[in-house]
Order: structure tokens, then C-alpha cells, then sequence
């Protein structure tokens, strides 16, 4: 897309990195941006931002990233689920090598469960259409961009009369739990709000951030200009002492969202407390299906009892989710956990903090290591 | 058998080793693959005396094997049979060898259409006449209905190595000059673009093919050329990783010089992929002197394989990354070994 | 958050519409946007149009670093 072309130039990406090291400097201190959004902490990493950097800007990701912050009973149940003869598993690339508590949905594939790849809750429907006689289980994980995915694939279900369809919902929302981490004293100077969430919610559920807890934020795109050039707003506000919610990303965005993706999400999914990997129980933060909508339940249909999930022991992903603790802090960093053998969800999720760390900021010791 | 009845199919008996079998040989394979050595059809081929000219006389041999298990077996550009020649044929080439003979091993499911496999034996054919290749041996098992997933091949191959001719990691040095012959992440995308599940129309073919030849004119260039690997499963990052561990060196590579179609590009970020970790089928990356490296990419551009042929990289003294990219943008970051399977995200 | 790429509509068909994403099309969903036109430019995000881009804003944006760059200098 020729218009998008100036959102990877080279120069602007210099000027920008330029502009943010003479702006941090003229402040005299040390900022904390978080990230909260997996994409943008990818994004960070593919283009190589983090090194264009100053020291004195320190990045922190958030909790935005869905395969992270699924509490394992999630994964045993959809494991246990897969076990059911007769049930194929749809999901998303991302969750196929969390952990649960014993196993993955990776292993149990190789064990013979049908598990199965989409891209889409469409391509789930479509599974589900080609094999009548078989149960297909759809993985409903993903923040506002991909709810209203879920629940438009689900309306088709109805609306088709599909009777082998179902899904198993762990949709969680972004606003609270940034209110959470706020609220449980998160030392943030300043928010990269996640770009293509707010394309859904727009600007007003942000409001918080700005108002009750006087913190900058800025609603972000993910090529390396909107990357930067948010980095560059949230430093112009401290300066300038303001604190609002600005757009970057206003290509995509506007104010009030995507209305008709909202009301689609509320036709199908209410909301609820939801438990959050690593931030423990969040009020009005995750998604469950409303009751004219239950039979297509996971949890009603297929009768599940699950013994109690636990942590992996040593695991520390609540606390590198929460910004309190550097991935490389953690005693299983690089060595009882990596990306070939993860322990826990932030080292397996291709953008989780570790992962990412892992990859590139390892240390000059590791000359040889392989 | 090969009657042109699309709804004949591989029965047990095919792979008894009776008369069925021995039908389904001379009809099927024979009728395409016919060469002295293999209408004998005699427990082992007898091969006939290295072929003469002035390096061959004590050449030595190469030898490797393969076996290709793609799904699907038919994808934009190719299909399993072309594979099956050309994965074999550029592990010899990439060990500088002249690729000369290969067996052919079938694990067939009972059930499989016999149209579907008069195609790819049609394939197996064509590919092996362009790379210059002779199937010399091969066997045909069959297996019950379930058990192999439409049908397995195996591909081992000989080839004869020039003399003079010394490819290894250990050679590589710092300073030396990274190529590759061609975009990357084709064959990838066209495999998982037609599989079940992802819609996509895409302009991007497989870009397997057969590279005896590009090798042949890379060495015939006369420049000092360290070491050469075709990228397949786990594509440029797999193999940049492999040789930097063995040699003992770190590349660094330059985003805006290694070829990516745009439909490579634009599938992989829809599906959140890394192209440099995208299989490829029809690519050679070579480290070489960089004194050599302008004419050895001159004659990587002449060659139809070859057109595209980049400079992308140098090696530089081992660091505590293996392999690392400057970005288009002036940034860096690590590549590294991909895991082993390449999975779509969403997020 | 979540991947979304951009891509050009070059057909529409009732509630679905052939988008172009640069090298490959696609048949995005549009029940999440509603009524698109030929030539639009699309986000799209596990199959389904959810925004509709702007190419003007686009500009806007880049338009208004730039003029922010002089503010700057200025300042100093």
C-alpha cells in the first residue's frame, strides 16, 4: 500500500529516534513506557527499535498478549476436551505449544487428538460444516480486535443452524486490566495503547488512564514511524506537562470505534470477572457468552471435571506481565526455560516479554553457548 | 492400470511383489521413467563407469537421501514428486557435486488414486530430465488404508564431485560474501496457502527446481567458493544459523537485499510468519570470497535459476548472536533457529 | 492488538469482498464494517474487515511530524 510506504522510511525512523533521545534528555530522568500490546512488543522487535533507543528510555510490555495471560486451567480444559473422541479442536497458531499443567495442545496432537490450525473463526465454521459428524471446538482467545470475530462466526453458526459447532471462550478485555495494574501502583510514566483494540473500542474506555490516574497515553499503529512517533507524543506530554489520550494511529482509528463490531460483540458476549495469568482475578474483564447463546457453551456440553491448575513451579510470567520483573531476572531465564522447552506462557508465545528478551537481548557471555 | 479410469485405485496387492506389482512397474513407471538401468529391473542397478572428462577421473562420490512427506501432494508450482528429485538433487549440488542418479522408494496407501500417481511419477519424470538426472532403482510398498497418508517417497542420490572441489563450513571467513539465488519463502507460502483452511489466491508458486546446473556455473566461475546449502525446511535462518555454529563465525544479513516476493510478504504478516524461516525448494545460498563475489552473482543472474541472485550478507567475527539482521528501518535483531514448525498467529 | 494487515478492495459481492493484500487476494468478511466500495483500503483481522483506512489521515499524520520537526528546532 504505496500511502503506508512512508511509515517504514528509514530517515523519518532516524529523525524520530533523534528527536525522542533529545526529548529524554532535556527531561534529565528515566521514562517507563509500557507496551501493553503483544503485537507492538513484536513489532519492537522485528524492526529493531528497542536498540535505536536511549537507555534512559525503558520499554516494559504489558500484558496484551492473549496466550499469555490464559490461566492454565484454560489449556487443561481444552485439553481434556481434545481427548474426546469424536472432537476436533480449532485454534489459533499461538496456542498450540502453551503449557497447561501436564501438557499442550501440541503434545496431545501428536498423541491423536485432532487438533487444527485456523485463521479465522470462519475457517473454524467451515471445519465444522465439512465434518457433520464430528464436534468442533473453537478456542475463542483474543482481546476486543478478535472478539467480535468470535462472536460474528457464532451468529453465522446460529443463523445456519450448525449443530457441531461450539466454543470455548477466553476473550479478556484491555481497559481493565491496565486499570488493575494502575491501580496495584504499576510505576508507568506512559502507555503505547494497542492500535488495532481501539480501531473496536475507540478513545473513550482509555479516558481512565489520563483522568483518574494522570498518565499519558497514546493510542499506537504498528509500523516503526507509529511506533516512534508515539514514543514521541507520550515524551512531548510529560514535558509539556499534559496528560491525555491522544490517537496516533488515526488512519484506523476513530473516536468512537468500530460501532458496529461493539454491538455485535454485546449481542452475543457479556461481561464478566475474569482471571488473568499473573494479575489474578480482574472485575468485568472477560467475555462469556450470554444466556440465549449457552448451548454453544464448551463448558455446558461437554461435562468436565478438572482437577486444580497450578503455576509451574519457579515460573514468574505474573510478574514479568505485570512490568515488576525483567525477563532476564527470573531464575529459569535461558536456562530451565526457553523457547525450545518453555515453562511458562511468556516464553512460549512468540511476543511474550522472555521470548522476545530471549532473542535479542541476550548477553555476550553467550558467545559459544550453542 | 493406467487405463485413464480416474477412479482406479492402489490396492494391497500392488505392493506383493506379484504380478499386480510387476504391472503397475512396467504400465506406470517404465512408461515414464525408462532408462538401460532401470528396465532391467534386477535386485540392484549395476551402474555404468563414471562419466569421462578432465576432473572426473578421481572425483569423488557424493551420496544422500531424502524423504518427502509434504501435504498437500499437489501445491502451485510443484507437487511431491518434484520435490522428491529436486531435494535430493541440490543436497548433492550443494556438496558441489554433479547429481547423476537417484532410487526412488514409494510407501503408497492403499486407496490412492492411480491417476493421482501416474501425475507424479509424470513429474518425477520431467524434473529428473531437466536436472539431468537417471532414476536407476526403486521399490513400491503398499500399506494399509490409514497408514501413510496418501503416499511417502524417498529419494537417495549419487553424484561425483570434481576434483578440486572442497565445500565446508570450516572454510568460511570472516569478510566472506553471503548470496542467495532467489526470493525466499515461496515454497512455504505455497504449501500452506493450499492447505485446507486458508483462502488465499496468491501469485507465489514454489520455487522448487533443480540447481545442478547453477552450482555447476557458480564453481565453473573459478573463484574461491567456502560453502553452499540449499535451504529447504526452515529456510534461510535454518541454514545461516547451521553454518555460523559450524564455522564458528556471525553473519550479518541486510534486510533490504534479500529477495521477498510481495506475496510472500504480505501472506507472512497477515499470518504473523517470518519469511527467513519459510522453506524454500529451489534456492542456494553460497558463502564465497568476496573477492569473488560481483562475477559469482553475474553468473548466478545468466543462469535460469539464478536471475534474482543477491548479495545479503557478510560474515563478521562470532558475537553472541549467530546470525543478525539490520532492518530496513536501521534497527537490529537476532535471527534465530526456527523451532521446527512455523505456526500462523493472530496475534 | 492482534495482527490486521491492509488490503484493497477489487470486488465486493454481498457481504464479502475480494480484497488485494499486495501479491495475494483474499475474501474478507464484512460484517463487522458494512457497505465498502471498490478501491477502499481495508484492515483486515482474522478474515473480516474491521476498519475501514484512511489514506488521507494517513498523510495528515506523517504531515504533522514533519511540521512538529520545525516546532521543535524552534524551541530549541
Amino acid at each position: 500500500m504505496k500511502f503506508l510506504n512512508g511509515y517504514s522510511d528509514a530517515s523519518l525512523v532516524k529523525r524520530l529516534a533523534d528527536d525522542i533521545e533529545r526529548l529524554v534528555g532535556d527531561l534529565g530522568r528515566e521514562v517507563s513506557f509500557m507496551e501493553v500490546c503483544g503485537t507492538h512488543t513484536m513489532a519492537i522487535f522485528r524492526y529493531g527499535l528497542g536498540q535505536m533507543l536511549p537507555p534512559q528510555v525503558r520499554l516494559i510490555s504489558g500484558p496484551g498478549c492473549p496466550v499469555c495471560v490464559t490461566p492454565p486451567s484454560y489449556i487443561d480444559l481444552a485439553i481434556e476436551i481434545a481427548r474426546i473422541d469424536g472432537v476436533t479442536v480449532a485454534t489459533f497458531g499461538d496456542m498450540v505449544r502453551v503449557p497447561g499443567t501436564h501438557s499442550s495442545l501440541e503434545e496431545e496432537k501428536a498423541r491423536g487428538a485432532d487438533v487444527r490450525v485456523v485463521y479465522s473463526p470462519l475457517g473454524a465454521l467451515e471445519i465444522a460444516r465439512k465434518n457433520p459428524e464430528k464436534s468442533i471446538v473453537f478456542l475463542a482467545v483474543g482481546f476486543e480486535t478478535t472478539s467480535p470475530t468470535a462472536a460474528a462466526g457464532l451468529l453465522k453458526a446460529r443463523q445456519e443452524g450448525l449443530k457441531n459447532f461450539c466454543i470455548l471462550s477466553a476473550h479478556r478485555l484491555i481497559p481493565p486490566a491496565i486499570r488493575a495494574l494502575l491501580a496495584a501502583g504499576a510505576k508507568i510514566d506512559g502507555f503505547i495503547l494497542p492500535g488495532n483494540v481501539s480501531v473496536i473500542i475507540g478513545r473513550a474506555p482509555y479516558n481512565f488512564i489520563a483522568e483518574e490516574f494522570g498518565v499519558p497515553a497514546v493510542i499506537t499503529g504498528f509500523e516503526p514511524v507509529d511506533i516512534l512517533l508515539a514514543l514521541r507524543m507520550l515524551l512531548s506530554q510529560i514535558s509539556e506537562s499534559r496528560q491525555e489520550v491522544e490517537i496516533e494511529y488515526k488512519r484506523a482509528v476513530k473516536p468512537e470505534g468500530n460501532k458496529r463490531a461493539v454491538e455485535t460483540l454485546h449481542q452475543v458476549f457479556e461481561v464478566r470477572e475474569g482471571q488473568w495469568r499473573g494479575l489474578g482475578h480482574i472485575p468485568e474483564s472477560a467475555l462469556i457468552l450470554k444466556p440465549e447463546f449457552q448451548h454453544f457453551a464448551a463448558e455446558e456440553i461437554f461435562d468436565i471435571s478438572l482437577e486444580a491448575s497450578r503455576e509451574p513451579s519457579g515460573c514468574r510470567c505474573g510478574e514479568v506481565l505485570r512490568g515488576v520483573l525483567e525477563a532476564e531476572e527470573c531464575g529459569l531465564f535461558g536456562t530451565g526455560c526457553t523457547p525450545q522447552h518453555p515453562v511458562g506462557p511468556c516464553m512460549v508465545s512468540s511476543e511474550g516479554t522472555c521470548a522476545v528478551h530471549y532473542k535479542y537481548a541476550r548477553s555476550p557471555s553467550a558467545v559459544g553457548r550453542q | 492400470m493406467g487405463t485413464g479410469n480416474k477412479d482406479e485405485r492402489i490396492l494391497l496387492a500392488h505392493g506383493g511383489g506379484g504380478s499386480l506389482m510387476r504391472g503397475l512397474i512396467e504400465s506406470l513407471i517404465l512408461e515414464r521413467l525408462n532408462n538401460p538401468v532401470l528396465s532391467r529391473l534386477e535386485d540392484s542397478a549395476i551402474l555404468p563407469s563414471l562419466p569421462a572428462g578432465r576432473k572426473a577421473a578421481s572425483g569423488r562420490l557424493a551420496f544422500t537421501t531424502d524423504s518427502y512427506v509434504v501435504k498437500p501432494l499437489f501445491f502451485k508450482g510443484g507437487d511431491i514428486g518434484k520435490l522428491a528429485v529436486c531435494g535430493t538433487v541440490n543436497d548433492l549440488a550443494a556438496s558441489g557435486a554433479r547429481p547423476l542418479w537417484l532410487s526412488l522408494s514409494f510407501i503408497i496407501e492403499e486407496g490412492f488414486l492411480i491417476d493421482q500417481l501416474e501425475r507424479i511419477v509424470d513429474s518425477i519424470a520431467e524434473t529428473s530430465g531437466q536436472a539431468g538426472v537417471k532414476v536407476v532403482a526403486g521399490d513400491i510398498k503398499v500399506v494399509e488404508r490409514g497408514a501413510a497418508d496418501g503416499i511417502y517417497i524417498n529419494t537417495s542420490g549419487i553424484g561425483l564431485v570434481p576434483e578440486g572441489v572442497n565445500l565446508s563450513p570450516s572454510l568460511i571467513e570472516e569478510g566472506d560474501a553471503v548470496l542467495v539465488s532467489g526470493p525466499i519463502g515461496e515454497h512455504g507460502i505455497a504449501v500452506l496457502s493450499a492447505r485446507e483452511g486458508m483462502e488465499f489466491d496468491i501469485d507465489v508458486e514454489s520455487d522448487v527446481a533443480p540447481l545442478g546446473g547453477l552450482v555447476a556455473d557458480i564453481l565453473d566461475t573459478g573463484e574461491s567458493i567456502h560453502f553452499l546449502r540449499d535451504p529447504t525446511r526452515g529456510g534461510l535462518a535454518a541454514v545461516l544459523n547451521e553454518a555460523t555454529s559450524a564455522a564458528g563465525v556471525s553473519i550479518r544479513l541486510f534486510e533490504d537485499k534479500i529477495p521477498l516476493r510481495p506475496g510472500v510478504k504480505a501472506l507472512s504478516e497477515m499470518l504473523g510468519l517470518d519469511p527467513l524461516s519459510l522453506a524454500c525448494e529451489g534456492r542456494m545460498v553460497a558463502v564465497v570470497d568476496k573477492k569473488g563475489a560481483e562475477k559469482i552473482l553475474r553468473r548466478m543472474r545468466e543462469s535460469p535459476w539464478g536471475k534474482e541472485a543477491s548479495n545479503i550478507g557478510e560474515v563478521v567475527e562470532p558475537m553472541a548472536a549467530r546470525v543478525i539482521l539490520e532492518t530496513k528501518v536501521g534497527g537490529t535483531r537476532i535471527v534465530d533457529m526456527p523451532y521446527g514448525e512455523e505456526l500462523p498467529r493472530i496475534c | 492488538m492482534c495482527l490486521a494487515v491492509p488490503a484493497k478492495v477489487i470486488e465486493v459481492s454481498g457481504t464479502k469482498a475480494r480484497v488485494d493484500l499486495g501479491g495475494a487476494t483474499h475474501q474478507a468478511d464484512l460484517t463487522l464494517l458494512g457497505k465498502v466500495e471498490i478501491g477502499d483500503y481495508l484492515l483486515l483481522h482474522a478474515g473480516f474487515a474491521i476498519a475501514r483506512l484512511d489514506a488521507k489521515e494517513a498523510e495528515e499524520t506523517l504531515k504533522i511530524f514533519r511540521e512538529m520537526e520545525g516546532e521543535i528546532s524552534k524551541r530549541l
